[in-house]
C-alpha cells in the first residue's frame, strides 16, 4: 500500500483514470485549461505501447477517437469551452452510430474566448443539448482528485455498457487544484470491457439490432464482420433509412437506453441529508465549497444538509425530487446563471423554496456567496 | 472474384444520376482491389458526405459513412489505432477541397498511409448543383447565377505543397488507367491522392453546356493529356493525367511505431 498516494492537479487525476480504465487512444488539441491531460498522455501512451496524436484542430481530434473507437479501442479525447463548441457535430455522429468514446470539457468562462484560465460551470446544458436533433446523453462531473479518477473510470464503464459518447464535465478549478489522490490498486474499481458479439463469421451481424436487454454488441473494424456505420437515420445492417417505423425505432433506442436507465447510471454523494431542514444542491467545484459551509454550520447546530451530483445527465430527478420532499428550502450553488437550478425547480414542483447561490464573474464561489442567500431566506438579511 | 462479390447488392438500386461519374470509380475501385488480392475485411472505406461518399454503402468492406469534410480525420484515428488494415477514402472535391481542406493537408503533411479518391465534379451535387473551390471560372452554378468568380484550387498543387507522396490524376474516361493508378496508390506506403475527373451531368452539365455524359467523357478525353506530353506544350490548357509523384518518404504510422520503441526504452 506504499507510493499509492499522489499529489497531483486534477487534471492529472482525470489521466491516471483514463489510463486505470484501459484508455487505448487519445486525440486532442492544446486548449487551456485542458491541455495538461493532452501533455500528459503524449508522454504516458507510447510508452505502454497506445497511441497519442495531436490533430489539426478540436473536431478531426473527436472524429479520430470515433474512428479508433470502432477498431475496438477504448479512446477520449479533452477540450475546453470553444474547443466543445468544435467537438459538437462528431458528438452527434457518436451518439447516432452509438461508438462508445469520451470526452473530457474542462470549463473555463464564456461566452467565446470568455476567461481561459478561469472556473465556471456554463457548459451544463451545452454538454446536453449541444449537438443538433433530439438524443440523450451521459455527463458526469466531480469536486476533487479521488473523485475525479472514479468518474473518468466510470465515464469508460457507462460509455462501453451504454455504446454511447460520455462526457466529463470538469471544470477549471478542480483542474487545476493541487491535492492528494490515493490511487486505486487494480481491480478496486470495476473496469467494464467492450461486450462483443458472439455472432460466428459467416452468419449475418446485425451491427444495430438491440439485444432483448437493448444492448447492442460490438464488431471490431478489421475483425470478421464488414457493416456500415453512417450517422444517417440507418437500419439494423447500418444502412441508410428514411422508413418511420424504423426511425421512430431507432429514435426511441437512442434515448430509452439512457433515459430508462437513469437509476442505473446516477452517482450522487449526500452529506448530512437525513436530518436536513435546508439542501444544498451542488457539483464540481462548486460542491466543495458547498461542503464547507454545510461543516460548518453543522457545528452550529443548523440543519444544513448536501447533496452533491457526479451524474448531471440523465438528470437524477427521482433522487432530487425524493430527497426535496421534506424539506423547507433549497439552495442550487454553481457557477453559472441558473443552468441545474431550472432542473430542480422543474423536478420538485415547488419553485418558490429553491433558491440560486451562484457566481458568474471568473472568480471562485466562496463561503460568503451561499452563506448571504442563506441569511436571506432565513430572514436575516444581506 | 466477380465484381459483385465485392457489392452489397441488398443496398441497390444506387441513388446516383443516369450518367453519374461516380459508379465508374466505384468499378475501379473494385477492380484495383481484386487485381492486388487484398481480403475484403482488411479494407476499410471511409467516406464523408456528398454523392460521392455514398460508395461506402454499396462496398462490402468494413466501411465508415462520416461528416461533411471530416473523413480523413476519422481515417486517420482508424489507421493509426489498427496500421495493418487498408483504408480508402473516397471524397467529393466540396468535402476535400472546401469544409475539408484543413484535414486534407494534414493528412498529406503526416503522410499517414491512406489513399484518398477525390471524386471531382465541380460542383455540389448532393445538395443541387452549387459551385466549390473547383468550380471554374465563368462557370454557372445555382449559387452562381452570373458565373463564378471564385479561382479554382490546382488539387494536385495543393497536396504536393502539403507533403503528399504520391499524387495523381486520372478521369473517367480513362478507366484502365484509372486501375492501374488505384493500384499504386493503394500500394503505396504513404498519403496517396488521386484526383478523378468525375462527371455530374445533372448538375454541372447542364448548366455548362456539356448537358449528356458522353459530352462531358469526351470532354475529358479532349481536354485532358498524359504528364509531359507534347500536346500539353502546344496548348497549355490540357489538363494533365497520370502520376505527378510518387515517392518514398517516412510514413506516420511507422515512424509511430519508431516513437514507441523509443518511448518504451526511456
Amino acid at each position: 500500500m506504499k507510493n499509492n498516494v499522489l499529489f497531483l492537479q486534477g487534471n492529472e487525476a482525470c489521466v491516471e483514470g483514463a489510463l486505470y480504465a484501459g484508455l487505448d487512444f487519445f486525440a486532442g488539441y492544446p486548449i487551456t485549461p485542458s491541455t495538461e491531460i493532452a501533455e500528459l498522455l503524449s508522454y504516458r501512451l507510447p510508452a505502454t505501447g497506445r497511441k497519442f496524436i495531436q490533430m489539426e484542430d478540436e473536431l478531426s481530434s473527436m472524429c479520430a477517437i470515433v474512428g479508433a473507437s470502432l477498431t475496438g479501442k477504448k479512446v477520449m479525447t479533452a477540450t475546453s469551452g470553444p474547443g466543445f463548441s468544435l467537438k459538437q457535430e462528431a458528438i452527434g455522429f457518436a451518439v447516432m452510430t452509438e461508438t462508445p468514446c469520451v470526452i473530457v470539457n474542462i470549463q473555463r468562462g464564456g461566452p467565446s474566448t470568455g476567461l481561459p484560465t478561469s472556473g465556471s460551470q456554463g457548459d451544463v446544458m451545452q454538454a446536453r443539448w449541444g449537438t443538433h436533433g433530439e438524443h440523450a446523453i451521459i455527463v458526469l462531473t466531480a469536486s476533487n482528485n479521488q473523485d475525479v479518477f472514479a468518474m473518468t473510470v466510470e465515464a469508460f464503464n457507462l460509455s462501453e455498457t451504454f455504446r454511447t459518447p460520455v462526457v466529463l464535465l470538469f471544470d477549471e478549478v478542480v483542474a487545476h487544484t493541487r491535492e492528494k489522490l490515493t490511487m486505486p490498486e487494480p481491480g478496486e474499481i470495476n473496469v467494464v470491457d467492450r461486450l462483443h458479439t458472439s455472432v460466428p463469421k459467416g452468419t449475418d451481424y446485425h451491427p444495430y439490432l438491440p439485444r432483448e436487454d437493448g444492448r447492442l454488441p460490438m464488431s471490431d473494424f478489421g475483425g470478421v464482420h464488414r457493416y456500415n456505420v453512417t450517422g444517417l437515420a440507418h437500419d439494423m445492417w447500418g444502412f441508410p433509412s428514411t422508413n418511420p417505423t424504423i426511425v421512430y425505432d431507432l429514435m426511441r433506442h437512442l434515448v430509452d437506453k439512457i433515459q430508462g436507465h437513469t437509476k442505473e447510471i446516477t452517482r450522487i454523494k449526500e452529506f448530512f441529508v437525513e436530518d436536513a431542514e435546508c439542501l444544498l444542491i451542488s457539483y464540481g467545484a462548486s460542491a466543495r465549497t458547498a461542503l464547507h459551509v454545510v461543516e460548518n454550520r453543522r457545528e452550529r447546530g443548523e440543519k444544513l444538509g448536501l447533496l452533491e451530483l457526479q451524474t448531471l445527465w440523465p438528470f437524477p430527478a427521482d433522487v432530487v425530487k425524493k430527497r426535496c420532499a421534506s424539506i423547507d428550502c433549497v439552495v442550487v450553488v454553481e457557477m453559472n446563471m441558473g443552468q441545474i437550478l431550472h432542473e430542480v425547480k422543474r423536478v420538485i414542483h415547488d419553485g418558490d423554496k429553491v433558491f440560486l447561490a451562484n457566481k458568474i464573474d471568473g472568480t471562485f464561489i466562496a463561503p460568503t456567496d451561499i452563506l448571504d442567500i442563506l441569511r436571506i431566506i432565513q430572514g436575516k438579511g444581506a | 472474384m466477380a465484381v459483385k462479390d465485392y457489392i452489397r447488392e441488398r443496398f441497390f438500386p444506387h441513388l446516383w444520376c443516369p450518367g453519374c461519374g461516380h459508379g465508374i470509380v466505384m468499378g475501379a475501385m473494385i477492380r484495383a482491389i481484386e487485381k492486388l488480392g487484398i481480403q475484403k475485411s482488411d479494407i476499410v472505406v471511409v467516406s464523408g458526405i456528398g454523392c460521392s461518399s455514398r460508395i461506402c454503402g454499396y462496398l462490402d468492406f468494413h466501411t465508415l459513412h462520416t461528416l461533411h469534410g471530416r473523413a480523413l480525420a476519422f481515417a486517420t484515428g482508424l489507421k493509426l489505432s489498427r496500421p495493418e488494415l487498408t483504408l480508402l477514402v473516397p471524397m467529393g472535391d466540396g468535402d476535400a477541397f472546401a469544409i475539408g481542406g484543413n484535414h486534407l493537408i494534414h493528412a498529406a503533411r503526416r503522410n499517414i498511409d491512406l489513399t484518398a479518391i477525390i471524386m471531382n465534379n465541380n460542383i455540389y451535387g448532393m445538395t443541387g448543383g452549387q459551385s466549390s473551390p473547383s468550380t471554374g471560372y465563368g462557370d454557372l452554378a445555382t449559387t452562381a447565377p452570373y458565373g463564378n468568380i471564385d479561382p479554382s484550387f490546382d488539387p494536385v498543387n495543393l497536396v504536393l505543397g502539403a507533403g503528399a507522396s504520391f499524387v495523381a490524376r486520372t478521369t473517367t474516361y480513362h478507366v484502365t488507367s484509372m486501375i492501374n493508378i488505384l493500384e499504386k496508390a493503394i500500394t503505396h506506403k504513404g498519403f496517396s491522392v488521386v484526383e478523378v475527373l468525375s462527371q455530374c451531368p445533372t448538375y454541372y452539365g447542364r448548366k455548362n453546356r456539356l448537358a449528356t455524359a458522353v459530352d462531358m467523357m469526351n470532354f475529358y478525353k479532349n481536354r485532358t493529356t498524359p504528364i509531359g506530353s507534347k500536346d500539353k506544350e502546344k496548348n497549355p490548357d490540357l489538363i494533365e493525367r497520370g502520376i505527378f509523384i510518387q515517392e518514398e518518404r517516412p510514413e506516420y504510422c511507422a515512424e509511430y511505431a519508431k516513437l514507441i520503441e523509443k518511448a518504451r526504452s526511456q
